[in-house]
Protein backbone atom coordinates (compact mmCIF):
# COMPACT_ATOMS: atom_id res chain seq x y z
CA UNK A 1 0.00 0.00 0.00
CA UNK A 2 2.39 2.66 1.05
CA UNK A 3 4.78 4.03 -2.01
CA UNK A 4 8.73 4.26 -0.96
CA UNK A 5 10.45 4.58 -4.76
CA UNK A 6 10.98 8.22 -5.77
CA UNK A 7 11.45 9.87 -1.82
CA UNK A 8 14.30 7.62 -1.47
CA UNK A 9 16.37 8.99 -4.78
CA UNK A 10 15.32 12.67 -4.04
CA UNK A 11 17.04 12.12 -0.71
CA UNK A 12 20.19 10.71 -2.56
CA UNK A 13 19.94 14.51 -3.96
CA UNK A 14 19.62 16.67 -1.26
CA UNK A 15 22.75 14.96 0.35
CA UNK A 16 24.85 15.67 -2.73
CA UNK A 17 23.57 19.01 -3.12
CA UNK A 18 23.51 20.70 0.60
CA UNK A 19 26.19 19.80 2.68
CA UNK A 20 28.78 17.28 3.14
CA UNK A 21 28.18 16.70 6.73
CA UNK A 22 24.68 16.82 6.84
CA UNK A 23 22.01 13.68 8.02
CA UNK A 24 19.80 13.06 5.23
CA UNK A 25 16.32 12.14 6.03
CA UNK A 26 16.88 8.40 5.58
CA UNK A 27 19.89 8.32 7.56
CA UNK A 28 18.51 9.94 11.25
CA UNK A 29 19.23 7.68 14.11
CA UNK A 30 16.08 8.18 16.93
CA UNK A 31 16.74 6.72 20.17
CA UNK A 32 13.57 6.77 21.92
CA UNK A 33 12.22 9.29 19.54
CA UNK A 34 14.94 11.45 20.24
CA UNK A 35 17.67 12.30 18.02
CA UNK A 36 20.74 13.16 19.39
CA UNK A 37 23.02 14.31 17.00
CA UNK A 38 22.74 17.76 15.01
CA UNK A 39 21.50 17.28 11.44
CA UNK A 40 24.41 19.49 10.02
CA UNK A 41 26.69 20.35 12.45
CA UNK A 42 26.05 23.86 13.01
CA UNK A 43 24.21 25.32 15.48
CA UNK A 44 20.45 26.77 15.03
CA UNK A 45 19.71 29.89 14.59
CA UNK A 46 16.49 30.69 17.15
CA UNK A 47 15.69 33.58 15.11
CA UNK A 48 15.50 31.91 11.88
CA UNK A 49 13.36 29.28 13.80
CA UNK A 50 10.94 31.67 15.19
CA UNK A 51 10.01 32.38 11.67
CA UNK A 52 9.35 29.07 10.39
CA UNK A 53 7.26 27.97 13.20
CA UNK A 54 4.98 31.23 12.55
CA UNK A 55 5.21 30.68 8.05
CA UNK A 56 2.46 28.87 6.80
CA UNK A 57 5.16 28.87 3.31
CA UNK A 58 7.39 27.22 5.80
CA UNK A 59 6.96 25.63 9.23
CA UNK A 60 3.59 26.49 9.68
CA UNK A 61 3.29 24.91 12.69
CA UNK A 62 0.64 27.09 14.31
CA UNK A 63 -1.50 25.44 12.56
CA UNK A 64 -2.22 23.23 15.13
CA UNK A 65 0.15 24.86 17.83
CA UNK A 66 -0.96 28.15 19.87
CA UNK A 67 2.81 29.94 20.72
CA UNK A 68 1.73 33.25 23.13
CA UNK A 69 5.76 34.30 21.84
CA UNK A 70 4.31 34.31 18.03
CA UNK A 71 0.93 36.31 19.40
CA UNK A 72 1.71 38.92 16.20
CA UNK A 73 1.15 36.33 13.56
CA UNK A 74 -2.08 35.76 13.81
CA UNK A 75 -4.38 32.42 14.16
CA UNK A 76 -3.00 29.46 16.04
CA UNK A 77 -4.72 26.44 15.78
CA UNK A 78 -5.76 23.57 18.27
CA UNK A 79 -4.91 20.49 16.73
CA UNK A 80 -1.87 19.94 19.03
CA UNK A 81 -0.69 20.96 22.85
CA UNK A 82 0.29 24.65 23.35
CA UNK A 83 3.45 25.05 22.79
CA UNK A 84 4.50 27.45 25.40
CA UNK A 85 7.00 25.90 27.91
CA UNK A 86 8.01 23.10 25.04
CA UNK A 87 11.81 23.74 26.32
CA UNK A 88 11.14 22.70 29.95
CA UNK A 89 9.24 19.72 28.86
CA UNK A 90 11.92 18.09 26.23
CA UNK A 91 15.42 18.69 25.79
CA UNK A 92 16.95 19.47 22.59
CA UNK A 93 17.61 15.94 21.41
CA UNK A 94 13.70 15.09 21.85
CA UNK A 95 12.68 18.17 20.24
CA UNK A 96 15.15 17.47 16.98
CA UNK A 97 13.28 13.97 17.13
CA UNK A 98 9.76 15.25 17.24
CA UNK A 99 10.50 18.33 14.68
CA UNK A 100 12.12 15.72 12.43
CA UNK A 101 9.74 12.89 12.83
CA UNK A 102 7.01 12.94 15.72
CA UNK A 103 6.26 9.38 14.91
CA UNK A 104 8.99 8.38 16.61
CA UNK A 105 8.12 10.01 19.91
CA UNK A 106 4.40 9.90 19.96
CA UNK A 107 2.96 6.63 18.15
CA UNK A 108 0.50 7.71 14.77
CA UNK A 109 0.84 11.41 15.62
CA UNK A 110 -1.52 13.78 14.29
CA UNK A 111 2.24 15.67 13.30
CA UNK A 112 3.17 15.62 10.15
CA UNK A 113 7.28 14.57 9.69
CA UNK A 114 8.81 17.25 8.77
CA UNK A 115 12.36 15.52 7.66
CA UNK A 116 11.30 12.41 6.38
CA UNK A 117 11.29 11.56 2.59
CA UNK A 118 9.78 8.32 2.21
CA UNK A 119 6.94 6.02 2.80
CA UNK A 120 3.91 7.86 1.83
CA UNK A 121 0.62 7.35 0.62
CA UNK A 122 0.36 9.14 -2.51
CA UNK A 123 2.71 12.03 -1.43
CA UNK A 124 1.82 14.58 -3.85
CA UNK A 125 3.74 17.78 -5.35
CA UNK A 126 3.33 20.19 -2.78
CA UNK A 127 0.08 21.40 -2.70
CA UNK A 128 -1.06 21.53 -6.45
CA UNK A 129 -2.18 17.97 -6.28
CA UNK A 130 -0.28 16.40 -8.58
CA UNK A 131 1.92 13.39 -7.70
CA UNK A 132 5.24 13.90 -6.48
CA UNK A 133 8.00 14.50 -8.30
CA UNK A 134 11.90 14.30 -8.51
CA UNK A 135 11.62 17.50 -6.90
CA UNK A 136 10.18 15.63 -3.75
CA UNK A 137 12.20 16.80 -0.48
CA UNK A 138 11.35 16.97 3.69
CA UNK A 139 9.29 19.43 4.34
CA UNK A 140 12.06 21.40 6.18
CA UNK A 141 15.92 21.55 5.40
CA UNK A 142 18.01 20.21 8.31
CA UNK A 143 19.29 23.70 8.75
CA UNK A 144 15.94 24.82 9.36
CA UNK A 145 15.11 21.70 11.40
CA UNK A 146 18.02 22.54 13.69
CA UNK A 147 16.98 26.59 13.52
CA UNK A 148 13.37 25.41 14.77
CA UNK A 149 14.77 23.50 17.16
CA UNK A 150 16.58 25.93 18.75
CA UNK A 151 13.75 28.18 18.55
CA UNK A 152 11.82 25.88 20.45
CA UNK A 153 14.34 25.53 23.10
CA UNK A 154 13.62 28.81 24.24
CA UNK A 155 10.30 28.39 25.14
CA UNK A 156 10.51 28.49 28.70
CA UNK A 157 7.90 28.95 31.31
CA UNK B 1 1.43 14.53 30.93
CA UNK B 2 -0.08 15.13 27.64
CA UNK B 3 -3.62 15.18 29.64
CA UNK B 4 -2.20 18.37 31.05
CA UNK B 5 -0.96 20.18 28.39
CA UNK B 6 -4.08 19.56 27.36
CA UNK B 7 -6.08 21.04 29.83
CA UNK B 8 -4.06 23.97 29.85
CA UNK B 9 -4.53 24.46 26.22
CA UNK B 10 -8.06 24.45 26.45
CA UNK B 11 -8.32 26.58 29.88
CA UNK B 12 -6.34 29.18 27.65
CA UNK B 13 -8.15 28.71 24.42
CA UNK B 14 -11.71 28.93 25.95
CA UNK B 15 -10.35 32.63 26.04
CA UNK B 16 -9.01 32.93 23.03
CA UNK B 17 -11.09 31.40 20.49
CA UNK B 18 -14.82 32.49 20.96
CA UNK B 19 -15.71 30.42 18.03
CA UNK B 20 -13.80 26.89 18.93
CA UNK B 21 -17.29 24.90 19.83
CA UNK B 22 -20.58 24.57 17.21
CA UNK B 23 -22.60 27.09 17.88
CA UNK B 24 -25.94 26.19 19.62
CA UNK B 25 -28.80 27.56 16.94
CA UNK B 26 -31.36 26.39 15.10
CA UNK B 27 -31.56 26.58 11.26
CA UNK B 28 -35.30 27.71 10.34
CA UNK B 29 -35.71 28.03 6.52
CA UNK B 30 -37.34 31.03 5.02
CA UNK B 31 -39.37 31.34 9.05
CA UNK B 32 -41.07 28.27 8.21
CA UNK B 33 -39.37 24.89 7.98
CA UNK B 34 -37.15 23.45 10.89
CA UNK B 35 -33.71 21.74 9.42
CA UNK B 36 -32.26 19.14 11.37
CA UNK B 37 -28.64 20.20 12.10
CA UNK B 38 -27.55 17.98 14.93
CA UNK B 39 -28.87 14.18 15.51
CA UNK B 40 -28.50 11.33 16.76
CA UNK B 41 -24.87 9.64 14.91
CA UNK B 42 -26.19 6.96 12.34
CA UNK B 43 -25.74 3.10 14.05
CA UNK B 44 -22.61 2.49 11.81
CA UNK B 45 -21.07 5.06 13.42
CA UNK B 46 -21.24 3.63 17.08
CA UNK B 47 -18.01 4.13 19.13
CA UNK B 48 -16.85 6.89 16.88
CA UNK B 49 -19.57 9.80 16.68
CA UNK B 50 -22.52 10.17 18.97
CA UNK B 51 -23.82 13.25 17.08
CA UNK B 52 -23.65 14.53 13.34
CA UNK B 53 -23.93 18.08 13.16
CA UNK B 54 -24.29 19.64 9.59
CA UNK B 55 -21.27 22.24 8.83
CA UNK B 56 -23.93 25.26 9.40
CA UNK B 57 -23.29 25.20 12.95
CA UNK B 58 -19.62 25.77 12.69
CA UNK B 59 -19.72 29.25 10.46
CA UNK B 60 -20.32 32.86 11.81
CA UNK B 61 -23.72 33.92 12.51
CA UNK B 62 -23.62 36.55 9.28
CA UNK B 63 -22.79 33.20 6.79
CA UNK B 64 -25.34 31.22 8.95
CA UNK B 65 -28.03 33.64 8.23
CA UNK B 66 -27.53 34.24 4.97
CA UNK B 67 -28.75 30.14 4.90
CA UNK B 68 -32.09 31.25 6.67
CA UNK B 69 -34.04 33.15 4.02
CA UNK B 70 -34.17 32.08 0.18
CA UNK B 71 -33.61 35.99 -0.42
CA UNK B 72 -30.65 36.07 1.19
CA UNK B 73 -28.95 33.00 -0.06
CA UNK B 74 -26.37 33.75 -3.06
CA UNK B 75 -26.98 30.16 -3.83
CA UNK B 76 -30.48 30.50 -4.62
CA UNK B 77 -29.67 32.29 -8.29
CA UNK B 78 -27.98 29.33 -9.59
CA UNK B 79 -31.05 27.03 -8.34
CA UNK B 80 -32.96 29.86 -10.68
CA UNK B 81 -30.28 28.94 -13.60
CA UNK B 82 -30.80 24.90 -12.97
CA UNK B 83 -34.68 25.42 -13.25
CA UNK B 84 -34.07 26.89 -16.62
CA UNK B 85 -32.06 24.22 -17.97
CA UNK B 86 -34.54 21.79 -16.16
CA UNK B 87 -37.32 23.40 -18.71
CA UNK B 88 -34.86 23.52 -21.46
CA UNK B 89 -34.64 21.28 -24.35
CA UNK B 90 -31.57 19.72 -25.77
CA UNK B 91 -30.11 17.32 -27.56
CA UNK B 92 -31.01 14.92 -30.59
CA UNK B 93 -34.34 13.75 -28.88
CA UNK B 94 -35.78 17.02 -28.67
CA UNK B 95 -36.59 16.48 -24.87
CA UNK B 96 -35.97 18.15 -21.27
CA UNK B 97 -35.94 17.16 -17.93
CA UNK B 98 -39.27 17.99 -17.55
CA UNK B 99 -40.37 15.95 -20.42
CA UNK B 100 -39.85 12.64 -18.34
CA UNK B 101 -39.88 14.11 -14.77
CA UNK B 102 -42.83 16.67 -15.05
CA UNK B 103 -41.79 19.30 -12.55
CA UNK B 104 -38.61 19.83 -10.62
CA UNK B 105 -40.44 19.93 -7.24
CA UNK B 106 -41.59 16.37 -8.48
CA UNK B 107 -38.36 15.08 -7.70
CA UNK B 108 -38.22 15.80 -3.97
CA UNK B 109 -37.01 12.60 -1.77
CA UNK B 110 -34.28 11.52 -4.52
CA UNK B 111 -31.39 14.00 -2.92
CA UNK B 112 -31.46 12.01 0.23
CA UNK B 113 -30.90 8.53 -1.16
CA UNK B 114 -27.81 9.36 -3.18
CA UNK B 115 -25.47 8.13 -4.57
CA UNK B 116 -27.51 4.82 -4.90
CA UNK B 117 -27.29 1.71 -6.51
CA UNK B 118 -28.43 1.41 -10.34
CA UNK B 119 -29.76 -2.08 -10.98
CA UNK B 120 -30.09 -1.77 -14.87
CA UNK B 121 -26.18 -0.55 -14.79
CA UNK B 122 -25.00 -2.35 -11.96
CA UNK B 123 -23.42 0.30 -10.79
CA UNK B 124 -23.14 3.14 -7.81
CA UNK B 125 -24.04 6.34 -9.29
CA UNK B 126 -24.19 9.91 -7.60
CA UNK B 127 -26.50 12.39 -8.90
CA UNK B 128 -24.26 14.23 -10.84
CA UNK B 129 -23.85 10.49 -12.77
CA UNK B 130 -27.33 10.04 -13.10
CA UNK B 131 -28.13 13.15 -14.72
CA UNK B 132 -24.97 13.08 -17.23
CA UNK B 133 -26.81 8.90 -18.21
CA UNK B 134 -30.30 11.45 -18.39
CA UNK B 135 -28.50 14.02 -20.63
CA UNK B 136 -26.91 11.40 -23.29
CA UNK B 137 -29.08 7.65 -23.06
CA UNK B 138 -32.54 10.00 -22.83
CA UNK B 139 -31.78 13.07 -24.40
CA UNK B 140 -29.03 12.56 -26.71
CA UNK B 141 -27.70 15.74 -25.04
CA UNK B 142 -23.81 15.98 -24.03
CA UNK B 143 -22.23 15.64 -20.47
CA UNK B 144 -21.82 18.08 -18.23
CA UNK B 145 -18.70 18.64 -16.79
CA UNK B 146 -18.43 16.75 -13.61
CA UNK B 147 -18.03 19.46 -11.11
CA UNK B 148 -19.08 22.41 -13.88
CA UNK B 149 -21.23 24.93 -13.45
CA UNK B 150 -24.40 23.89 -15.08
CA UNK B 151 -24.11 20.78 -13.47
CA UNK B 152 -23.86 22.40 -9.66
CA UNK B 153 -26.65 24.68 -10.97
CA UNK B 154 -28.27 20.93 -11.55
CA UNK B 155 -27.00 19.66 -8.61
CA UNK B 156 -28.95 22.92 -7.35
CA UNK B 157 -31.91 22.80 -7.79
CA UNK B 158 -32.28 18.77 -7.25
CA UNK B 159 -30.99 19.74 -3.48
CA UNK B 160 -33.29 22.31 -2.98
CA UNK B 161 -36.63 20.18 -3.59
CA UNK B 162 -35.35 17.85 -0.81
CA UNK B 163 -34.73 20.67 1.66
CA UNK B 164 -35.63 19.32 4.47
CA UNK B 165 -36.01 15.92 4.23
CA UNK B 166 -33.51 13.61 6.44
CA UNK B 167 -30.21 12.06 4.13
CA UNK B 168 -30.86 8.64 3.95
CA UNK B 169 -28.63 6.56 1.58
CA UNK B 170 -28.17 2.43 1.18
CA UNK B 171 -25.16 1.14 3.14
CA UNK B 172 -25.37 -2.23 2.71
CA UNK B 173 -27.06 -4.98 -0.15
CA UNK B 174 -24.73 -4.06 -3.63
CA UNK B 175 -23.48 -1.18 -2.80
CA UNK B 176 -21.69 -2.64 0.55
CA UNK B 177 -18.11 -3.11 -0.97
CA UNK B 178 -18.15 0.46 -2.11
CA UNK B 179 -19.38 1.65 0.87
CA UNK B 180 -16.48 -0.26 2.71
CA UNK B 181 -13.85 1.34 -0.10
CA UNK B 182 -15.39 4.26 0.88
CA UNK B 183 -15.11 3.89 4.89
CA UNK B 184 -10.96 2.71 3.80
CA UNK B 185 -10.25 6.17 1.91
CA UNK B 186 -11.99 8.06 4.64
CA UNK B 187 -9.24 6.74 6.97
CA UNK B 188 -6.36 7.06 4.43
CA UNK B 189 -3.53 9.21 6.09
CA UNK B 190 -2.90 10.81 2.53
CA UNK B 191 0.08 13.13 1.74
CA UNK B 192 3.49 14.11 2.99
CA UNK B 193 1.59 15.58 5.47
CA UNK B 194 -0.08 11.97 6.33
CA UNK B 195 -3.53 13.53 7.28
CA UNK B 196 -6.74 11.49 6.93
CA UNK B 197 -10.29 12.69 6.11
CA UNK B 198 -10.84 11.35 9.94
CA UNK B 199 -7.66 13.32 11.41
CA UNK B 200 -9.73 16.17 10.70
CA UNK B 201 -13.36 15.70 10.57
CA UNK B 202 -13.61 12.75 13.29
CA UNK B 203 -10.88 13.52 15.83
CA UNK B 204 -10.85 17.31 15.56
CA UNK B 205 -14.36 19.00 14.49
CA UNK B 206 -14.74 22.53 16.42
CA UNK B 207 -11.24 22.70 16.61
CA UNK B 208 -8.98 25.69 14.55
CA UNK B 209 -6.87 24.62 12.33
CA UNK B 210 -4.75 27.63 11.50
CA UNK B 211 -8.05 29.84 10.43
CA UNK B 212 -10.37 27.69 9.60
CA UNK B 213 -12.66 26.20 12.46
CA UNK B 214 -13.30 22.05 11.31
CA UNK B 215 -16.44 21.04 10.86
CA UNK B 216 -17.41 17.07 10.61
CA UNK B 217 -16.91 17.62 6.86
CA UNK B 218 -20.44 16.27 6.45
CA UNK B 219 -21.73 17.06 2.94
CA UNK B 220 -25.48 17.29 3.61
CA UNK B 221 -25.39 20.87 2.59
CA UNK B 222 -24.40 20.49 -1.02
CA UNK B 223 -23.76 21.67 -3.47
CA UNK B 224 -22.31 24.45 -1.07
CA UNK B 225 -22.15 28.30 -2.22
CA UNK B 226 -18.61 29.77 -0.97
CA UNK B 227 -18.29 33.04 -0.76
CA UNK B 228 -14.61 32.46 -0.89
CA UNK B 229 -14.90 31.74 -4.29
CA UNK B 230 -18.72 33.16 -4.81
CA UNK B 231 -19.80 30.11 -6.83
CA UNK B 232 -21.36 26.73 -6.06
CA UNK B 233 -18.91 24.16 -4.94
CA UNK B 234 -19.46 20.42 -5.65
CA UNK B 235 -18.62 17.40 -3.31
CA UNK B 236 -16.02 15.69 -5.43
CA UNK B 237 -14.25 19.24 -5.91
CA UNK B 238 -14.56 19.83 -1.66
CA UNK B 239 -13.01 16.55 -1.42
CA UNK B 240 -9.92 16.96 -3.74
CA UNK B 241 -9.30 20.47 -1.92
CA UNK B 242 -8.80 18.74 0.85
CA UNK B 243 -6.97 15.57 0.01
CA UNK B 244 -5.13 18.32 -2.02
CA UNK B 245 -3.84 20.03 0.90
CA UNK B 246 -2.71 17.09 2.91
CA UNK B 247 -0.15 17.54 0.26
CA UNK B 248 -1.21 14.42 -1.56
CA UNK B 249 -1.98 13.64 -5.32
CA UNK B 250 -5.60 13.76 -5.53
CA UNK B 251 -8.03 11.24 -6.95
CA UNK B 252 -10.18 13.11 -9.68
CA UNK B 253 -13.95 14.32 -9.70
CA UNK B 254 -16.21 11.39 -10.84
CA UNK B 255 -13.83 8.95 -10.03
CA UNK B 256 -14.35 5.85 -8.85
CA UNK B 257 -12.17 6.63 -5.21
CA UNK B 258 -14.75 9.67 -5.12
CA UNK B 259 -17.66 8.07 -5.67
CA UNK B 260 -16.92 5.52 -2.98
CA UNK B 261 -15.88 8.33 -0.81
CA UNK B 262 -19.38 10.05 -1.41
CA UNK B 263 -21.43 7.39 -0.41
CA UNK B 264 -19.63 6.60 3.05
CA UNK B 265 -19.40 10.46 3.48
CA UNK B 266 -23.17 10.96 2.72
CA UNK B 267 -23.91 8.09 4.83
CA UNK B 268 -22.48 9.70 7.92
CA UNK B 269 -24.96 12.85 7.45
CA UNK B 270 -27.57 9.86 7.38
CA UNK B 271 -30.65 11.60 9.22
CA UNK B 272 -29.44 15.16 8.72
CA UNK B 273 -31.73 17.28 6.44
CA UNK B 274 -30.80 17.82 2.58
CA UNK B 275 -29.63 21.60 2.88
CA UNK B 276 -28.30 22.65 -0.60
CA UNK B 277 -27.76 24.81 -1.85
CA UNK B 278 -25.96 25.93 1.85
CA UNK B 279 -23.44 29.05 2.21
CA UNK B 280 -19.93 28.42 3.73
CA UNK B 281 -17.00 30.87 3.73
C1 LIG C 1 -1.28 18.75 11.78
C2 LIG C 1 -1.00 19.16 13.13
C3 LIG C 1 0.40 19.53 13.60
C4 LIG C 1 1.36 20.32 12.98
C5 LIG C 1 1.28 21.01 11.63
C6 LIG C 1 2.46 20.39 13.91
N1 LIG C 1 2.18 19.67 15.03
FE1 LIG C 1 3.39 19.51 16.69
N2 LIG C 1 2.04 18.23 17.55
C7 LIG C 1 0.80 17.91 17.03
C8 LIG C 1 0.12 17.02 17.95
C9 LIG C 1 -1.28 16.42 17.76
C10 LIG C 1 0.99 16.83 19.05
C11 LIG C 1 0.76 15.98 20.31
C12 LIG C 1 1.57 14.73 20.25
C13 LIG C 1 0.71 13.54 19.90
O1 LIG C 1 0.07 12.99 20.77
O2 LIG C 1 0.67 13.19 18.73
C14 LIG C 1 2.19 17.61 18.76
C15 LIG C 1 3.27 17.73 19.63
C16 LIG C 1 4.33 18.61 19.48
C17 LIG C 1 5.36 18.87 20.47
C18 LIG C 1 5.41 18.31 21.87
C19 LIG C 1 4.30 19.02 22.63
C20 LIG C 1 4.60 19.47 24.03
O3 LIG C 1 4.71 20.68 24.21
O4 LIG C 1 4.66 18.64 24.92
C21 LIG C 1 6.20 19.79 19.93
C22 LIG C 1 7.43 20.40 20.58
C23 LIG C 1 5.71 20.10 18.61
N3 LIG C 1 4.56 19.37 18.37
C24 LIG C 1 6.29 21.01 17.75
C25 LIG C 1 5.85 21.29 16.45
C26 LIG C 1 6.56 22.10 15.49
C27 LIG C 1 7.85 22.84 15.80
C28 LIG C 1 5.86 22.08 14.33
C29 LIG C 1 6.20 22.67 12.98
C30 LIG C 1 7.52 22.55 12.48
C31 LIG C 1 4.67 21.30 14.58
N4 LIG C 1 4.70 20.82 15.86
C32 LIG C 1 3.64 21.10 13.64
C33 LIG C 1 0.27 18.34 15.83
C34 LIG C 1 0.93 19.14 14.89
C1 LIG D 1 -5.88 19.10 7.06
C2 LIG D 1 -7.25 19.07 7.49
C3 LIG D 1 -8.29 18.43 6.61
C4 LIG D 1 -8.32 17.17 6.07
C5 LIG D 1 -7.27 16.08 6.18
C6 LIG D 1 -9.58 17.06 5.37
N1 LIG D 1 -10.29 18.21 5.46
FE1 LIG D 1 -12.19 18.53 4.80
N2 LIG D 1 -12.10 20.46 5.46
C7 LIG D 1 -11.02 21.04 6.12
C8 LIG D 1 -11.33 22.42 6.42
C9 LIG D 1 -10.41 23.40 7.14
C10 LIG D 1 -12.62 22.67 5.91
C11 LIG D 1 -13.43 23.97 5.99
C12 LIG D 1 -14.10 24.06 7.34
C13 LIG D 1 -15.05 22.93 7.58
O1 LIG D 1 -16.19 22.94 7.08
O2 LIG D 1 -14.65 21.95 8.26
C14 LIG D 1 -13.08 21.41 5.34
C15 LIG D 1 -14.35 21.22 4.76
C16 LIG D 1 -14.83 20.02 4.29
C17 LIG D 1 -16.17 19.82 3.79
C18 LIG D 1 -17.25 20.89 3.67
C19 LIG D 1 -18.21 20.80 4.82
C20 LIG D 1 -19.31 21.82 4.73
O3 LIG D 1 -20.24 21.74 5.54
O4 LIG D 1 -19.26 22.71 3.91
C21 LIG D 1 -16.25 18.50 3.44
C22 LIG D 1 -17.46 17.80 2.83
C23 LIG D 1 -14.97 17.89 3.73
N3 LIG D 1 -14.13 18.83 4.24
C24 LIG D 1 -14.68 16.55 3.51
C25 LIG D 1 -13.40 16.00 3.68
C26 LIG D 1 -13.05 14.65 3.29
C27 LIG D 1 -14.01 13.64 2.70
C28 LIG D 1 -11.72 14.48 3.57
C29 LIG D 1 -10.80 13.35 3.24
C30 LIG D 1 -10.70 12.99 1.86
C31 LIG D 1 -11.27 15.71 4.18
N4 LIG D 1 -12.31 16.60 4.21
C32 LIG D 1 -9.99 15.92 4.68
C33 LIG D 1 -9.86 20.40 6.48
C34 LIG D 1 -9.53 19.08 6.19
Amino acid sequence: MRILGIAVVVTGLTALTVYAEETAPTAVSFTDGAVVQSLTGVSGDPVKGREIVGSKKMGNCIACHEITDLADVPFHGEIGPMLDGAGDRWTEAELRGIVSNAKMMFEDSLMPSFYRTDGFLRPGNAYTGKAADDTFGPLLGAQQIEDVVAYLSTLKD
Amino acid sequence: MRNLTGALLAGLLSTTFVSADPVDDKLVLNEETTLVTRTAAPAHLSGVLDEVMSGWLFRGTETRAMQTDDFDNPGMIFVDKGEDSWNAVEGTEGKSCASCHGGSEDMAGVRPVYPKFNEAAGEVRTLEMQVNDCRETQMGADKWKYTGGSMANMTALLASVSRGMPVNVAIDGPVQSTWDEGKELYYARTGQLELSCANCHEENFGNMIRADHLSQGQINGFPTYRLKNTKLNSVHARFKGCVRDTRAETYKPGSSEFVALELYVASRGNGLSVEGPSVRN
